[in-house]
């Protein structure tokens, strides 16, 4: 394997077909697993991926090696353990995690093995959204062919180590991103998120040690083991390591998904390489994380997009997979449509999201078609304050608030207007949809 | 849960200080201070799920930290130095938002809806303060479903608190209700229309905080709960004694709530309990005493006035005749006691079928000479290991079975503390946990309603069961007699189980009566002896039959058929039948020729349908729920139960009759209860003649009882329409009726503070309407109420006695050519004689049928459709049958209902298709 600077993309090929095994294994595929077998112990490769300072790529960013620190090892822990992968990538705006499993399915097979390997788990589901076909059809295709290979199953290469890959694909519900409920969901429970503790480390599915982790973040792994903590952390620009995949979608030029040291700023994916905004449109803000985090505006434009930065300026890197509103779309109609897919995503468990969400959709909707009152105001913001984290009892509806609130931080003035002109500013003059 | 240990902590709650149970949340821990804070989804049987987040609190780090964090106090452990505030602007105004929210949909149809005036929901509501409607758009709406006899859905206005499903499934293993959709479609429900599966549906009622799910008993004679009495009384429809409230208006029961007891039905009824009340409204009830001019040609009775009636029984009794008393099981204490007294201990039988009384004696037995103690409840549902032998007891004795499947948490439950969780948490508690279940073994004739979560069942005849029994009591002690010709697969089971009861901290060994087969008892008493030899306390619990089987045992007594033994050749004796249909003990033909014997029949009760053709004299008995006495429950527990309704013209209680029998006869007898006035007199001379009933005056105040010199009111504060109800009568206020009864009035007047346990009339405290109001009765929520009485248990173990087990266990069942055993097989709704009268129930009562493993009905060359006649001895049928995958092969189930079988069974039994019509 080569080194480099875009290790988790470099093997995908533009409208091609993925990379089978053998090919993979000619640049190098399935060679760090062959040498962590033989090689390395658990412990070993924990502490590895401890040192290469990893962050979950899912959106919360957890760091992998501290995860996987939680789960209980040795001969009296209880079995089997389980690996789930979360690839139910739902996120609005979110599609990188697709390129991964559709362009490099084997890669994320070794990463499966070496993570279960690192926590001593026996079996592995890949929880896979349905709209995925493509992907599902290609990693199954890739399963078979490490089974047949020896690189999956009864005793890997050898090493009397097992693994058994599931391909389980969901019927998929946004909620199926937070971890708990993405188990329900996989023993066939309602989608509902479970109580923590006890966390999955300890009692996951079926009340066993499970780690669930984002298909980018397996990624990493072979990478990281192929080439040592040292060289991952030297890939990153601040302080995270690593390469993150950004995507832009929105009116730029070139809307895509790319593969670039962790901490590139704003200003470089969205003019270098979405390349810019398109003609007649200007940039207004841009939620960089995906549908749940709070806009950026163009004074944050140089910030770099990593975890801490954008913690700082009150949004989050989420997924990386930027939105771009620009300045012919009204905002309020924007987060309006935010507001129902989060509304039609709650799980309907607890009280403030499930009823709230709805009544926040309604609001912004009468506001959108002329019948929004300036009391609907203080309705909003109450909202904001009330569905928002340990109010609720998970992170959906406060996800969901993040985007309103920076909207009415930076928009209040064109949510004013929806009042004092009975209806969508945008909508008088004409919109290009 | 294991009696806590001293887990006392200081939190701070508005900068006051307070102790608190450490192993409590926050939620608990306010509420158990007297603080008012708003829930939904928290339930003190079901814990904490954080769904509804209406329970919020201000917590703050330190003293220093002014800014605090929104918790939600039912999800957040009561540590020591927690410092909190309920009273928090913000925290005020979250909880005032979850009722705003909750009220998007609600329907604002509080004044034609069953739960207004008595609803968790309105009261939550104001107690938050949330009064005007900002939302504007229109309600959601949902079509309803039909659940059956009993409860009324309205999922209009539902709050989505997830209470009902965790109930229903999580607690009492049903499956047919679930939580459908997601987001705000939710819909709580069956799959479709139909009749509630589960036996403890109608703690929906209960435990949903509003009113989506009703009483539908109620709603055909609906009133509201300030409108009616309600009076502390105990279930009679089987041996468990559940505290219940009966609430009555002019003269109709209205319904049946639950009455916490600590260590017995806790927060939950059976259906059969709940809804089985309405005998007493039965249109058929005897309400006027009655004489029949001859006993030939079944001449009909003819009304009377008592005085009259009484006057045509002096002449009849007058020639020094001598009177045999038959008691009854289903008859308070006091009214068999007073028969005894009237009769003489010679002359004074049971009531009970020779099998009933064999068992009941059996049981008393093995409770007073052995060393195993009889559980209650509350303890069974804290068995860490449960052997199950006879029944399904679910039709027997059902709270017991919920008590059962509770049980199967116990153990695993054990690895909680490990996990650092505590057991309010009930949603972390079960994803910990999963489907993990401690040790609970069944061994009976037929599939029951635990299977699902046994850890293995065993399916044989009667003496099988008792065999295997027996050979687990073996392999725990060896002393215990040995079970011979076991196969290897029996011989592995019986290890199994052995182990698991010999390696718990407290099993339990629970037995029904329901099979007729006396060994499986001594089996059980076996095992649990086996047990307390290994130094394993486990302990036992029984079914025995009806309300007060155990105390009616304890008065002595033969079973009724022996009054063979009495000479009686000079004159025939008179007969005096209390509270007892003689029909359903004994085959009629037998019990013709018995009755044969006697003449005047004289009878004494309330059900119409018990009433022999041969009686010549019926005197009207109130029933249970309309009179004052004391039951004797399962486990030997004494309990006082009050008069629900006023005393009606003509109408009184049992012992009064007997008293007034006692009167124009001529017995000398009667001159020991000719000054009987009250209860305590009775409960004084009951204690005199039994030392087991000393202190049977204890199980409730007396009759004198007063707070500040007033009466305990029956009728809330709220009460109307008192000048209005007799209207049509009379224009006057009537005087409200006396009760000398017992300490409480049927009134409104009286004490407004909290009585003793046994005579709280209804749960209601100032801004809690709703049952909820529980809370404000308990010394702790959950716990022990204020002033509790747990009323008398009776009977305690000898801890050092070496009993001798039971030897000579029963062979291996054989089966005989052409030959079925026939056992019964006793159904919730139906076996039981007074709420099979209930017209709710009466829709749910199956049809009587043979039942037989699929496999039998072949070799009988049986069809569908095809009736079976059934000949035992004794008795000649033709019943339906049906075929049950789990009926052990070689019997045949006999499902009892309403007129059902009266033979002694097991017994064996020639199946024959019946020809075609």
């Amino acid at each position: 394997m080569t080194i480099d600077r875009r290790p988790l993309t470099e093997q995908i090929r533009r409208n091609g077909p993925p990379p089978t095994l053998c090919e993979y294994e000619d640049r190098g595929g399935y060679a760090a697993i062959r040498t962590m077998l033989t090689e390395m112990t658990p412990e070993e490769v924990q502490r590895e991926v401890t040192d290469s300072n990893l962050r979950g790529r899912g959106g919360a960013g957890f760091p992998t090696g501290k995860k996987w620190s939680f789960v209980p090892m040795g001969d009296d822990a209880p079995r089997p353990k389980y690996l789930v992968v979360n690839a139910d990538e739902m996120e609005p705006g979110s599609f990188k995690d697709r390129v991964l499993l559709e362009g490099h399915p084997h890669q994320l097979i070794e990463g499966i093995i070496i993570a279960a390997y690192a926590i001593q788990a026996e079996c592995a589901y890949i929880f896979i959204r349905w709209a995925y076909r493509r992907s599902a059809l290609a990693l199954e295709r890739a399963i078979r062919e490490a089974r047949e290979s020896g690189l999956l199953g009864h005793d890997l290469l050898g090493s009397g180590f097992n693994l058994t890959v599931h391909v389980h694909t969901s019927a998929g519900r946004y909620i199926c991103g937070e971890e708990t409920a993405l188990l329900n969901a996989l023993e066939g429970h309602p989608v509902i998120p479970r109580a923590k503790p006890p966390y999955p480390q300890v009692s996951g599915l079926w009340g066993k040690p499970t780690i669930v982790q984002n298909v980018e973040t397996l990624c990493n792994l072979p990478h990281i083991l192929a080439h040592g903590a040292e060289w991952y952390r030297g890939l990153g620009k601040g302080k995270d390591s690593g390469t993150k995949l950004y995507a832009v979608s929105g009116r730029v030029n070139r809307p895509g998904v790319w593969e670039l040291p962790i901490g590139t700023t704003v200003r470089e994916i969205l003019e270098h390489h979405a390349g810019g905004m398109q003609e007649g449109y200007a940039f207004r803000a841009m939620q960089p994380g995906g549908g749940s985090t709070a806009f950026l505006t163009d004074a944050h434009l140089d910030m770099a997009m990593d975890f801490e930065s954008l913690s700082s300026v009150g949004s989050r890197l989420g997924t990386g997979t930027a939105i771009i509103l620009d300045d012919r779309t009204c905002p309020v109609g924007f987060v309006r449509n935010l507001e129902h897919f989060f509304a039609q995503e709650s799980c309907g468990w607890c009280t403030p999201c499930r009823d709230g969400l709805p009544w926040v959709e309604r609001l912004l909707a009468a506001l959108d078609s002329g019948d929004g009152r300036p009391q609907d105001m203080d309705i909003l913001e109450r909202h904001v304050t009330f569905l928002g984290p340990g109010r609720t009892y998970c992170a959906h509806a406060p996800g969901a608030m993040e985007p309103l609130k920076s909207a009415l931080e930076h928009f209040r003035s064109d949510f004013d207007r929806h009042i004092d002109e009975r209806g969508c500013p945008w909508a008088k003059t004409g919109t290009d949809e | 849960m294991t009696k806590a240990r001293n887990h006392s902590v200081t939190i701070h709650v508005d900068g006051r200080s307070f102790q608190a149970d450490a192993q409590r949340n926050l939620l608990e821990s306010c509420l158990s201070l007297g603080f008012n804070l708003p829930y939904f989804c928290w339930h003190p049987a079901m814990g904490s799920v954080g769904a509804c987040r209406q329970c919020a609190v201000k917590q703050f780090k330190d003293e220093s930290d002014t800014n605090g964090l929104i918790v939600m106090a039912c999800m957040t452990p009561s540590a020591e130095g927690t410092r909190i505030s309920i009273d928090d602007p913000e925290a005020r105004e979250f909880r005032s938002s979850v009722i705003e929210w909750l009220m998007l949909n609600h329907p604002h149809d509080c004044p034609v809806c069953d739960e207004g005036g008595e609803c968790h929901l309105q009261d939550m509501t104001v107690m938050t303060g949330h009064v005007s409607r900002r939302y504007r758009e229109s309600k959601r709406t949902y079509r309803n479903q039909y659940l059956g006899s009993f409860v009324t859905h309205e999922m209009n206005r539902c709050i989505q608190c997830y209470r009902c499903v965790r109930f229903y499934r999580d607690i009492a293993g049903g499956e047919d209700l679930n939580a459908f959709g997601s987001r705000d479609r939710l819909y709580f429900g069956r799959m479709q229309d139909g009749t509630l599966e589960n036996e403890f549906s109608g703690n929906l009622v209960e435990v949903c905080p509003t009113g989506v799910f009703t009483d539908k008993t109620l709603s055909h004679h609906y009133s509201r709960k300030w409108d009616m009495q309600s009076t502390p009384s105990i279930c009679s429809h089987c041996s468990v004694g559940c505290n219940v409230h009966l609430a009555e208006r002019a003269g109709i029961m209205r319904r049946v709530t639950n009455r916490y007891h600590s260590r017995i039905n806790g927060y939950f009824l059976c259906d059969r309990g709940r809804f089985g009340y309405e005998y007493v409204n039965h249109p058929q009830r005897l309400r006027r005493p009655a004489v029949r001019p001859s006993r030939e040609n079944s001449a009909p009775l003819i009304s009377l006035s008592p005085a009259e009636a009484l006057a045509r029984l002096r002449s009849r009794l007058s020639e020094r005749k001598r009177i045999v008393g038959v008691g009854s099981p289903r008859a308070s204490l006091e009214s068999n006691y007073a028969l005894r007294t009237l009769v003489g201990r010679e002359h004074f039988f049971s009531g009970m079928s020779i099998v009933e009384h064999r068992d009941a004696s059996l049981i008393l037995q093995i409770l007073t000479d052995g060393p195993a103690p009889s559980w209650s409840i509350q303890q069974v549902e804290q068995a860490d290991a449960a052997l199950i032998l006879g029944e399904d007891l679910v039709h027997t004795a059902p709270r017991l079975a919920l008590a059962l499947r509770q049980s199967v948490r116990e153990q695993p439950m054990e690895q909680l503390d490990g996990l650092n969780i505590h057991r309010w948490q009930d949603a972390a508690v079960r994803t910990a946990l999963q489907g993990q279940r401690g040790p609970l073994y069944i061994g009976s004739v037929a599939g029951t309603s635990l299977d699902d979560v046994a850890t293995r069942t065993f399916r044989g005849s009667p003496c099988d069961i008792a065999r295997l029994g027996c050979a687990v009591a073996h392999e725990i002690c060896h002393d215990s007699p040995r079970i011979s010709e076991l196969t290897s697969e029996e011989s592995a089971l019986i290890r199994e189980i052995a182990r698991a009861l010999a390696s718990a901290k407290r099993p339990v060994v629970a037995v029904g009566a329901g099979t007729g087969e006396a060994w499986i008892i001594k089996a059980a008493a076996n095992v649990a002896w086996a047990l307390h030899r290994r130094g394993v306390a486990a302990g036992l619990v029984f079914a025995p039959h009806e309300c007060n089987t155990l105390g009616l045992s304890l008065l002595g007594g033969n079973s009724f058929e022996q009054t063979t033994a009495i000479e009686g050749d000079r004159d025939r004796d008179a007969l005096l039948i209390l509270e007892n249909d003689l029909r359903r003990r004994l085959e009629t033909a037998t019990l013709n020729r018995w009755l044969e014997r006697f003449d005047p029949i004289i009878v004494i009760d309330h059900v119409d349908d018990a009433i022999l053709d041969q009686a010549g004299f019926v005197f009207p008995a109130s029933p249970i729920a309309c009179s004052d006495g004391s039951l004797v429950n399962h486990e030997g527990r004494v309990q006082r139960f009050f008069s629900a309704i006023a005393k009606e013209q003509d109408v009184q209680v049992s012992w009064r009759w007997i008293q007034d029998i006692g009167r124009v006869s001529s017995l000398e007898s009667f001159h020991a209860m000719a000054d009987w006035t009250s209860l305590e007199q009775i409960h004084a001379a009951m204690a005199e003649d039994f030392p087991v009933l000393r202190r049977i005056g204890e199980a409730a105040p007396p009759a004198q009882f007063r707070i500040a010199g007033q009466k305990i009111p029956r009728a809330p504060h709220r009460f109307s329409g008192r000048t209005v109800l007799p209207v049509l009568e009379t224009i006057h206020e009537p005087q409200p009726p006396h009760d000398p009864e017992s300490p409480l009035a049927f009134s409104m007047e009286g004490t407004p503070s909290q009585p003793p346990s046994p005579l709280v009339p209804f749960f209601w405290s100032s801004g809690w309407n709703s049952n909820e109001a529980l809370n404000k009765f308990q010394d702790e929520v959950g716990r022990s109420l204020h002033n509790e009485h747990l009323g008398i248990r009776l009977l305690e173990p000898q801890p050092d006695a070496r009993s001798r087990f039971f030897e000579n266990p029963p062979p291996r069942y054989e089966r005989r050519n052409n030959q079925l055993l026939l056992v019964p097989l006793p159904r919730l709704f139906g076996s039981e004689e007074l709420s099979a009268r209930a017209s709710a129930i009466q829709e749910q009562i199956p049809k009587a049928a043979v039942v037989l493993h699929p496999r039998e009905a072949d070799r009988l060359g049986l069809r569908k459709g095809q009736a079976v006649d059934v000949t035992a001895p004794g008795l000649t049928r033709r019943l339906p049958f049906e075929t049950d995958e789990t009926m052990a092969g070689g019997l045949a189930g006999l499902r009892l209902t309403p007129g059902g079988v009266s033979v002694p069974l097991p017994a064996w039994a020639t199946l024959k298709g019946a020809p075609s019509p």
